[in-house]
């Protein structure tokens, strides 16, 4: 097989980005690769969000858990990480878990087997996931690096959050564009929501403020076939 | 005289009873032709459409036939059930049932009927709305949204089991709309409840009376119709462009060059009327008036997005004859009669003859007298739209749109609301909701269908069982799960989808709102347009020119600006485009330069200079002009298809330039014609047919480039957002409950992209793509332009802009343009940070 060379060929393109003194991948599809640590971290699933709405009525289409287990399943096999972080809110709600279809869970304990999974506490889902493998943290410190779902208040360097769902929006020749983002100042990043049925949050909002150094900021703004670095002083707020 | 009136006097003793003849004759009036031939009708147990202008009596002559009878009845007797609904009347807005209330009020009183006249819409309090249910009025006037919560309580068919009439007003623009498809629906159930019961519609003039005839009849019978009665003549108005002294601008819409000379037809007459075609316009015209009003004329503003008291503040205004002026839009379209209008003043293209017929109607509301009203082109192409209008107002033309099949949302929303009303039969409501016009080729399939995507989403994936909002009994019936399905079906009845908006409230200079919760709400603004707004932004609304302070939750804060620029708002409502009709009157001038004698003597300058430089289309041809400017190579085609046809041919186009290999950069379109500008030299490519223009507009367009280009296009979400929340897949946001956080809420472009990619043949996307394709894509008239043009394509190779193109080309930079891809813009920040800033920074 050659997955190792398609790797290879995947970082060597990617931009690197620093955290902290760490190297990483902003993977265009929403994921973060720590090349050196063999570490993917991905944030806000929202699985099962589908019927978590139709519980309470609103019938909508019952296939983002698939939609989203499939993306994953792509990245998980072009990397092929050796620790994966799922960074909170993995399931809408504390019972999604309990919900879900049983070849999503097949697909689910497929992707996670030979490898170290950690389910991060978060505000929907702060309990472990009902009959799933892998560990549940409420937050996980790997070498510089500080994975938890929320962002913390003070600013703490290395630190790897979700949470926000943030995106961002410039506007060039009259056209307005917005696009879900990592949002970085090299000493924090917080991940963009990876969920089918995920909204977002403009990195201007007031949600974040206190969160970075403006005059680093960059939003990764997740194009269709690489990642844009815009500077935080191009970005604009809606 | 002739012979008509003593007939119709005689017919009058007969129809009518004692109490209404003194009463015509206490006034001097005698009942007209058509009031008691429509009466007539009635009571030989008939449905019947009356067809009339404005100002014939037409109101009175819906309600003759309940009043006669109520009249009749005998008094209800102490101790005895009271009764139920007599009539109900259905108009499109809330302000016209009100407005029927009182004039309907007045001949009741004085003829002395006893009888109780009501209104019952979204402002009715909810005191007064159970009071209605317990001791419910001779006559209700409500809407189309009313009914279908009536409809859906569970003591309906109770409710309305003495219902007698229901009058429908203004027939001819409910149809046309989806509201109309759930009227339809619920008139259908009506019929149920009470099989003898009558129609009687009340229809200005229309292309095809025979649609609204069998529209007014069940279709157990297929193409049953019901009677009609057309009234004719009346006075024809007078109608003219104005001839300005100023010069009529190339483009733009906001003909404020004219605003001089609007203010002195104003001083010239009691009260002015002025219609414009949409919002932003009006808050335009209003300040551009006030600018010049030396004399203080009481000028008012009245558009939808004004908070509810302020309208009626105006209302009332125009009813006491205290205005001089009015600036309106579409809200005040319809058959509202209020004050002595005597001049109507037409700002912007009419875009279509009917319309303009029916807002020359506002003025002197009698029918024997002419009305009289002033067009203001805004631009040059709108100079002859007028002219074509004008001219196609006298010859009576109609352009309303041909009706077309129920949408299936609006269906899903009525099988909810009669499973909330009571259990129902599936095999019964079929063939009940196949009574309604609009439904009448409904297929048992299609209805199954949405049967299963009310009661669990329908989706292949068979996931929501127990979720299910309507359950099948043991016995067959279909009955709601539980009492909360019904509550929630409430909340979101109705077909009207509002774009996200903000109240608007007053607050002091500079406090971003957390201070001073205190102003007055002005009125209300899309979300989409506050958006683009940052702190210290003026802007026009409510007739003022405000400051953007900030938004918080559900309000956007604002202080007065005065003095100051404004950027004026964008609406998203409001726009028609260009009718079919008028359309083809506008090229049929184009091609005759004896009809230019007619026009001003700019706009003829202007096309002589045309004729010169260039060629003008042939009535039935389409020109295509091709030239360089600047680093770029700019095709304009003009078809005069109106702009949404415009836009779908667009984006066509520009996918088949880009396999060509003109690299097409962006378009614009307006009603008129078509711009597209790219690096390659379409011109040369033409000429050696690489490829032929018959090529490039071949009707073939409209098979993959238009699947593939449905699929991603944002017109496809936006309309898929609008059949979700009339289906009740999502809930309708509501004021004051809205919940702020993403968590709470889901995008219905993320449904859309999830439902297309693992379920394309869903229902929801069937109906989605059938009303793109119908409404936003105009692709029927695309085709039919496709078809007209086959070897009829002119192409003028030139060598600079010819003056027929400078229109579209100066509403470059002025329109969003499509067709630059997201990516490239994306790419060029990208690009302008590493350039400002140096490679490092986007390690």
């Amino acid at each position: 097989m050659n997955f190792s060379l398609s790797r290879a060929t995947l970082i060597a393109e990617a931009d690197l980005v620093g955290i902290a003194g760490e190297r990483a991948v902003c993977d265009r599809r929403g994921v973060l690769y720590f090349p050196d640590l063999r570490l993917l971290a991905v944030s806000d699933l929202h699985l099962e969000k589908g019927s978590s709405f139709a519980r309470r009525g609103a019938l909508i289409p019952p296939y983002d858990t698939g939609a989203t287990l499939l993306r994953l399943q792509a990245v998980i096999a072009d990397y092929q990480p050796r620790i994966v972080v799922s960074l909170g809110d993995s399931f809408h709600d504390g019972g999604g878990a309990q919900r879900m279809h049983q070849s999503f869970r097949e697909q689910l304990e497929a992707m996670m087997a030979g490898r170290d999974w950690f389910w991060v506490a978060g505000n929907h889902d702060p309990e472990a996931p009902a009959d799933l493998p892998g560990e549940t943290v409420k937050e996980l410190a790997v070498g510089s690096l500080l994975f938890r779902h929320e962002p913390s208040k003070t600013r703490v360097e290395g630190e790897i959050a979700g949470h926000l769902h943030p995106c961002a929006r410039i506007v060039q020749r009259g056209r307005s564009v917005r696009r879900r983002c990592f949002a970085g100042d090299g000493g924090r990043m917080i991940m963009p929501a990876f969920g089918a049925y995920t909204g977002s949050l403009n990195v201007l909002d007031r949600a974040y403020a206190g969160l970075f150094r403006l005059e680093t900021l960059v939003a990764y703004m997740l194009g269709a076939e690489r990642i844009f670095a815009i500077s935080g002083s191009m970005l604009r707020p809606g | 005289m002739t012979e008509q009136p003593r007939l119709a006097e005689r017919n009058a003793a007969v129809l009518l009873p004692e109490p209404f003849v003194k009463w015509f004759g206490q006034k001097g009036w005698s009942p007209r032709a058509h009031q008691l031939d429509l009466l007539a009708k009635a009571q030989s147990g008939q449905s019947a459409l009356l067809i009339a202008p404005t100002g014939a009596g037409k109101t009175l002559a819906g309600f003759l036939p309940s009043l006669t009878e109520l009249a009749n009845r005998p008094k209800r007797k102490p101790g005895e059930a009271r009764r139920g609904i007599h009539t109900l009347y259905i108009s499109p807005l809330k302000a016209l049932a009100v407005d029927i209330e009182r004039n309907l009020g007045k001949p009741v009183e004085e003829i002395g009927l006893p009888v109780t006249i009501e209104t019952r819409t979204g402002d009715t309090p909810s005191h007064k709305r159970q009071r209605q249910k317990l001791v419910p009025p001779d006559i209700l006037l409500t809407t189309p949204e009313q009914l279908a919560l009536l409809i859906a309580s569970n003591d309906a068919r109770r409710f309305f089991e003495e219902l007698r009439y229901v009058v429908l007003d203004e027939l001819h623009s409910l149809v046309t709309s989806k509201r109309g498809h759930l009227l339809a629906l619920g008139l259908a159930r009506l019929r149920a409840f009470v099989p003898g019961l009558q129609t009687i519609g009340l229809s200005a003039t229309v292309a095809e009376p025979d649609e609204l005839r069998r529209w007014l009849v069940s279709q157990a019978s297929p193409g049953a119709m019901s009677e009609i009665i057309v009234v004719t003549g009346g006075a024809k108005p007078e109608i003219s462009i104005l001839d300005s002294e100023e010069r009529v601008p190339w483009a733009g819409h906001s003909a404020r060059y004219a605003t001089p000379e609007i203010y002195r037809e104003i001083k010239r007459h009691k009260t002015t009327l002025l219609f414009v075609n949409t919002r932003s316009q009006a808050e335009l015209l209003f300040q551009e008036l006030w600018r010049v009003n030396e004399d203080t004329l009481p000028i008012a503003l009245h558009h939808g997005s004004l908070d509810v008291a302020q309208r009626r503040r105006v209302e009332k205004a125009m009813g006491e004859n205290a205005l001089r002026a009015i600036v309106a839009t579409s809200t005040l379209d319809l058959g509202i009669d209020w004050g002595d209008v005597d001049l109507v003043v037409h700002v912007g293209a009419p875009k279509g003859a009917s319309r303009l017929a029916q807002r020359i109607g506002r003025a002197n509301h009698r029918m024997d007298e002419p009305s009289k009203a002033i067009l203001i082109p805004a631009n040059r192409f709108e100079v002859l739209e007028c002219r074509a209008a004008l001219d196609a107002n006298y010859l009576g033309a109609q352009d309303t749109p041909p009706l077309v099949n129920g949408g299936l949302d609006v269906l899903a929303q009525h099988v909810l609301g009669c499973a909330c009303g009571a259990p129902f039969h599936a095999d019964t409501l079929f063939n009940e909701v196949r009574t309604a016009a609009p439904y009448a080729s409904l297929d048992r399939q299609t209805f199954d269908r949405v049967i299963d995507f009310v009661a669990t989403g329908g989706y292949a994936l068979r996931n929501y069982e127990r979720y299910a909002r309507i359950r099948q009994t043991k016995e067959g019936l279909w009955r709601v799960s539980n009492p909360g399905v019904a509550q929630q079906y409430r909340l979101n009845v109705g077909t009207i989808i509002e774009v996200p908006a903000l109240n608007v409230r007053y607050v002091h200079a500079g406090s971003r709102g957390a201070a001073s919760r205190g102003g007055r709400v002005l009125g209300k603004i899309e979300e989409a347009f506050l958006e683009t707004l940052v702190h210290g932004d003026t802007f026009m609304f409510a007739g003022k020119i405000l400051r953007f302070e900030g938004i918080r939750e559900n309000e956007c804060f604002v202080s007065n600006a005065p003095g100051s620029d404004a950027k004026v708002p964008y609406y998203g409502g409001g726009k028609f485009p260009l009718s079919t009709y008028l359309a083809e009157q506008v090229r049929a001038m184009l091609d005759d330069p004896q009809r230019w004698k007619k026009l001003p003597e700019q706009v003829a300058d202007w096309l002589r200079f045309q004729a010169d430089k260039s060629v003008l289309p042939k009535r039935d041809d389409l020109l295509i002009e091709t030239f360089p400017r600047g680093n770029r190579y700019y095709l304009v085609a003009y078809p005069f298809e109106g702009r949404l046809a415009h836009q779908t041919l667009g984006m066509l186009l520009t996918r088949r330039l880009d396999r060509a290999g003109a690299k097409p950069v962006g378009f614009v379109a307006t009603d008129y014609a078509l711009a597209i500008w790219s690096l390659a030299d379409m011109g040369w490519m033409f000429r050696n047919r690489k490829p032929s223009l018959a090529t490039l507009f071949d009707q073939d367009m409209l098979g993959d480039d238009l699947e593939a280009w449905f699929a991603d296009s944002w017109l496809l979400k936006r309309t898929f957002r609008n059949c979700a929340l009339i289906s009740g897949l999502i809930e309708k946001r509501h004021p004051g409950k809205e919940k702020s956080g993403r968590q709470v809420t889901v995008s219905t472009d993320l449904i859309y992209d999830v439902l297309r990619s693992h379920e394309p043949d869903h229902i929801l996307l069937q109906a989605t793509r059938t009303d793109a394709a119908t409404g936003l894509l105009d692709v029927s008239r695309l085709a039919e332009m496709l078809s007209r043009i086959r070897g009829r394509i002119v192409h003028k190779k030139l060598e600079q802009i010819s003056p027929l193109a400078v229109p579209i080309m100066l509403e470059i930079g002025k329109m969003p343009v499509h067709g630059e891809a997201d990516e490239t813009l994306l790419m060029d920040a990208a690009t302008l940070v590493e350039e400002a800033m140096g490679p490092e920074m986007t390690e």
